[in-house]
Formats: structure tokens, C-alpha cells, sequence
């Protein structure tokens, strides 16, 4: 199984933190992952200008095809004026319309104030559902005093991502199950 | 323009035609893939055949990106003439953007002159754009290049003296574009389920042939509709324009070995060319009598046809049998079917009531 871990902002350093303790947990315990890391700064990307990802080269065709070819994505977004990046969206609007379809996504937010707590509900899980993505229902979000250089010092917060995981991995393989019942019965 | 210069006569009912993309990808059931060479030999032998069983149309894709072999369609298409009789040639489609329309317009002529009257173009915009640089042109200009060229077309196959002045292309002045097809051409437009783009159809007042891969009937209907009805409101008669529709097209005893022997190919060559596979699901939908796929047992598919003539009162079915690698014995078998069972069957339901 393809995992990918998406960092989603060129700024900052809280988000990648996040990713990065979600990266550990996964290749820590478990065997049957394939896991890339992404963070977007570590990337150049174009501007979508409509065309198919396919289309696109370097870095961008680099990002799209990873994405597009994993079964499981951990998107990490920290939150700007009230959104999320405009790095984060780019990516969404790279991709085609269904890009997400029988993926299941799992997500972590960053973020300086409680205030930005519904961000996510109202503006990345709407993206996400046209884009036909099975979204893990719990997020985790995580505030500015919840880091310290770089780690996250509130056990709460290790927990919660501890829980993302376990919880976005059973809802891939419980999806995958019943998707290969529905399958059997068509006998093609 | 009206039916009969777009060579369409009413009275014969639905045309029913093939088309291919011209793809070149490997077998997914064997792992192998046959040569260029053997490809382009059994497009050609298709054509053949089909014109043999007596179909309507068959037409040749450009496409330049990997897995594709026949860029160069207009030649392919001129060998075909070579080797049928009756049926009717185009592509599926030009695309207009990347190719000079004066040049586009010679090659067709000299087809429809050699093939005795029997070539059409669907011209398109491309959904992929790697042609775009391997052609020389910016893919900035995607829509653009599309409109300008494609009406220069039209009007190069109107008239036989060409003066024109445009963004992509040098002037033309009093320019004689030879040689001349006996009649003008039937021009298409290719347009790929959006009503946004059969709008522009109607609007220009040409013909439409819309790429359906799966999906209801009742969803093309309202695009169907939505060309109708701009034609009408730009001033354009909608019983002079004919409506072509493309799709997915299999037949076998059972609608359930139809789907065996398609899903492999489908799902695996989308993946190849387009990074996304098919929808087992959206496959499985496709035997509903509602929707537009015709893949199935002969008497499901012949009811389906049918059913969608019904519903669309279009013009030309062309069905899509050799994607992904599908073997050529198969298609043999299909134009077999289509030629002792189905065509009768089409014709008989589909001509006006009093021809019977």
C-alpha cells in the first residue's frame, strides 16, 4: 500500500514537525507501507494552468504522479488569513477532478490560534469530498504552544496523531474490504 | 449546409461506424505488445472488414502523446481509402490546433477525391498537450489556436479563394487552396461531453460528435438538447445538422463475458495513457439499458442502441472496440456480429416508419 505523507506549506516549520512525527509512527509500526514523504518546500511547483498532470514535468509531474498513485494521503496544512495555503490548493488544482476517488485521507492542522479551528471543516473537507476522497472524520489540530523547537511537547497532541493513524489505516482496510465484496459480485 | 451535404440521408436511419484512437499499448491479459507496424497493418485491416460487413464510417485518431501510433492519420486514412469501397473515412479526430488548416484541408481533399467522395473531419482541441511543444506552438494559446483554425477550415472548404487575417497564422490573400474536394467537406466538431463545447458548436452552426465513455443517457440528452436549442436560438435550422455520439462498444454471447473481455483493456489502457484506470463500479453501471456504454450480449446492445437513437434521434453511433491492447482476433469477431446481427436490426428500428 502506497502511503503519502503531504506537507502543505513552503512556510514555517510546524506543519513538517507534525508530518514528520506521523512519518515516524508509520514506518515504525508498520511493515507493508510504501511511505514518501512530501514537503512542498522542498519542491518548485508550477501554477496549474488546467493542463493534465500528466502533462506537466520536473517537480510538478514529480508531485501529481506520487499522489496520484498512493492508496492512503496524510495532508498537513497550517492555516493563513482564515485558509489554507495557496501552496496546498495549487496542488488540489493541479490534479483532476476525482483525483482522490477510492483514496481515504487523513489530516493534520497546524494553526496559531483556536480561532482557525473550523477552517478545515469549511474549507479543505469540501475540496476533498468533490475530489472524491474517503476523509478520516477526526482531524488533528494542533496550536502554536504545542511545539517547541521544532517538537511537540504536549502528550495530547501524540496521542491524537497515534489515533490519526490507527484510525485512517482501519478505515482504509475496512474500505478495501468491502469494496473487494462489492467487486466479487461482479464477476468481470 | 444541410443533411445531405453532410452526406447524411435520413431515410437510411442510424449510421453505425467504428473509430479508433489509434492507441498502441500493451495486452494487459499476454503482457506483450504487437509491433507499430502490425498495429497500423490491422487499423487498416479493420477498415477493411468493416467495410466489408457494411458499417457507415470508420475513423482514425491523431494523438501524439506515448502509446499512440497513428499521428501521422491522414496517411493512414489515405491507405484506408485504398482498401475500402463504400464506407465513409474521417478522423476522430484532427486536431486543428497544432496543424496548419490549409494543409489540413489539401490532405483531406486529396483523400476525398482519391476515396470517391467519401472523407469527413471531426476536428478537435486535444485533451492531452504534449503536441503542443512538440509542434511548435504555446499551449497558452490552447483556445485561441482551436477557434481561429478551426473557422479558417470551414472557410477553405467553403471557398476556394481564401483571403484571411488572424492572431496564429500568416495572411492569407485571394489564396487558391487546391485541390478542391468535389463537394465541401462534412466538418465536425469534436466535443467531449460538455455543454460548454456543444455550445460553441452550435454557435459556429456545425455538426457535433460527443465522446460519451459511460455514464446516463438522460446526461447527453440534455447536451444533445442544450446544441439543439443554441443552434435554433443562433439562427441555424437544428434538422440541417446531424449529431454523431462515440463510445465504448463490445459485444459476446453474455452481457457478463462482454464485460470480461473488455474491463482488462479499458481499465488498464486508461491508467497507461490518462494515469487513471476505470472504475470497476462505473463499469459495472455500464449494463444498465439507461446507460450510454454498449458493451454486452448482442440482443442488450442492439436494445440499447435503440434506445439511446430514441432518446438522442441522433444521427451516428460510432463505438470504440480496440483500446488497450485488445486483440485483433476480437475485433474480427465483433465487425462479424455487428455486420450479420446488429446493422439489420438498427436499420430496420431506426428508418423512418414509412421506408420499412
Amino acid at each position: 500500500m502506497h502511503v503519502v505523507i503531504l506537507s502543505g506549506s513552503t512556510v514555517g516549520s510546524k506543519t513538517k514537525t507534525a508530518m514528520s512525527v506521523i512519518e515516524a509512527k508509520l514506518r515504525n509500526q508498520y511493515d507493508h507501507l510504501i511511505v514518501d514523504m512530501i514537503d512542498l518546500k522542498d519542491y518548485q511547483l508550477v501554477f496549474s494552468d488546467g493542463r493534465h498532470y500528466l502533462d506537466y514535468d520536473g517537480d510538478t509531474v514529480y508531485v501529481t504522479e506520487k499522489i496520484m498513485q498512493a492508496d492512503l494521503i496524510f495532508i498537513g496544512t497550517p492555516i493563513f488569513q482564515a485558509s489554507i495555503p495557496g501552496t496546498l490548493k495549487n496542488i488540489f488544482d493541479l490534479l483532476p477532478t476525482h483525483a482522490f476517488k477510492e483514496k481515504v485521507v487523513g489530516l493534520v492542522v497546524t494553526a496559531g490560534s483556536q480561532k482557525h479551528y473550523l477552517v478545515v471543516e469549511q474549507q479543505l473537507k469540501p475540496i476533498l469530498s468533490y475530489m472524491k476522497a474517503i476523509v478520516s472524520s477526526q482531524y488533528v489540530f494542533i496550536e502554536e504552544r504545542d511545539f517547541h523547537f521544532q517538537t511537540i511537547v504536549n502528550d495530547d497532541v501524540q496521542f491524537r496523531l497515534q489515533a490519526l493513524v490507527e484510525d485512517t489505516l482501519l478505515l482504509k482496510d475496512s474500505y478495501n474490504e468491502m469494496r473487494q465484496k462489492l467487486e466479487a459480485k461482479y464477476d468481470f | 449546409m444541410s443533411m445531405h451535404d453532410y452526406r447524411i440521408n435520413n431515410k437510411n436511419g442510424l449510421e453505425f461506424g467504428i473509430y479508433t484512437l489509434g492507441d498502441h499499448l500493451m495486452n494487459p491479459e499476454t503482457g506483450k505488445k504487437i509491433s507499430a507496424k502490425q498495429r497500423l497493418k490491422e487499423i487498416i485491416e479493420l477498415a477493411k472488414l468493416s467495410d466489408e460487413a457494411g458499417l457507415d464510417f470508420f475513423s482514425v485518431g491523431e494523438s501524439h502523446q506515448e502509446g499512440f501510433v497513428t499521428q501521422a492519420h491522414t496517411t493512414v486514412l489515405s491507405a484506408i481509402s485504398q482498401v475500402t469501397k463504400q464506407i465513409k473515412l474521417g478522423s476522430s479526430a484532427t486536431i486543428i490546433s497544432t496543424s496548419d488548416p490549409v494543409r489540413v484541408y489539401e490532405d483531406f481533399a486529396t483523400i476525398d477525391l482519391i476515396s470517391n467522395n467519401r472523407v469527413e473531419i471531426i476536428a478537435g482541441r486535444a485533451s492531452r498537450i504534449g503536441l503542443f511543444e512538440l509542434l511548435g506552438y504555446d499551449v497558452s494559446d490552447y483556445e485561441g489556436l482551436f477557434e481561429e483554425k478551426f473557422a479558417l477550415l470551414n472557410q477553405i472548404n467553403n471557398e476556394a479563394y481564401v483571403t484571411f487575417e488572424g492572431q496564429y497564422r500568416p495572411k492569407l490573400h485571394h489564396a487558391h487552396v487546391l485541390p478542391r474536394s468535389e463537394n465541401p467537406l462534412p466538418i465536425w466538431r469534436a466535443v467531449g461531453g460538455t455543454s460548454a463545447s456543444a455550445i460553441k458548436a452550435a454557435r459556429h452552426g456545425v455538426p457535433m460528435h460527443l465522446a460519451m465513455l459511460g455514464g446516463p443517457v438522460s446526461t447527453f440528452k440534455s447536451v444533445i438538447q442544450t446544441y439543439r436549442e443554441t443552434l435554433h436560438q443562433s439562427g441555424f435550422d437544428p434538422t440541417h445538422y446531424p449529431v454523431g455520439t462515440a463510445g465504448f462498444f463490445h459485444v459476446a454471447k453474455t452481457t457478463t463475458q462482454a464485460q470480461k473481455e473488455m474491463y482488462s483493456y479499458i481499465n488498464e489502457g486508461m491508467k497507461r495513457t490518462n494515469g487513471q484506470g476505470f472504475s470497476k463500479q462505473a463499469f459495472a453501471h455500464g449494463k444498465d439499458k439507461h446507460n450510454v456504454m454498449n458493451i454486452g450480449s448482442v440482443e442488450e446492445v442492439i436494445e440499447k442502441l435503440l434506445y439511446q437513437h430514441d432518446v438522442f434521434k441522433h444521427q451516428r453511433y460510432i463505438g470504440q472496440m480496440d483500446f488497450g491492447g485488445v486483440p485483433f482476433n476480437q475485433l474480427m469477431r465483433n465487425i462479424d456480429i455487428i455486420g450479420e446481427k446488429i446493422l439489420p436490426k438498427i436499420r430496420q428500428y431506426t428508418r423512418p416508419k414509412e421506408e420499412n
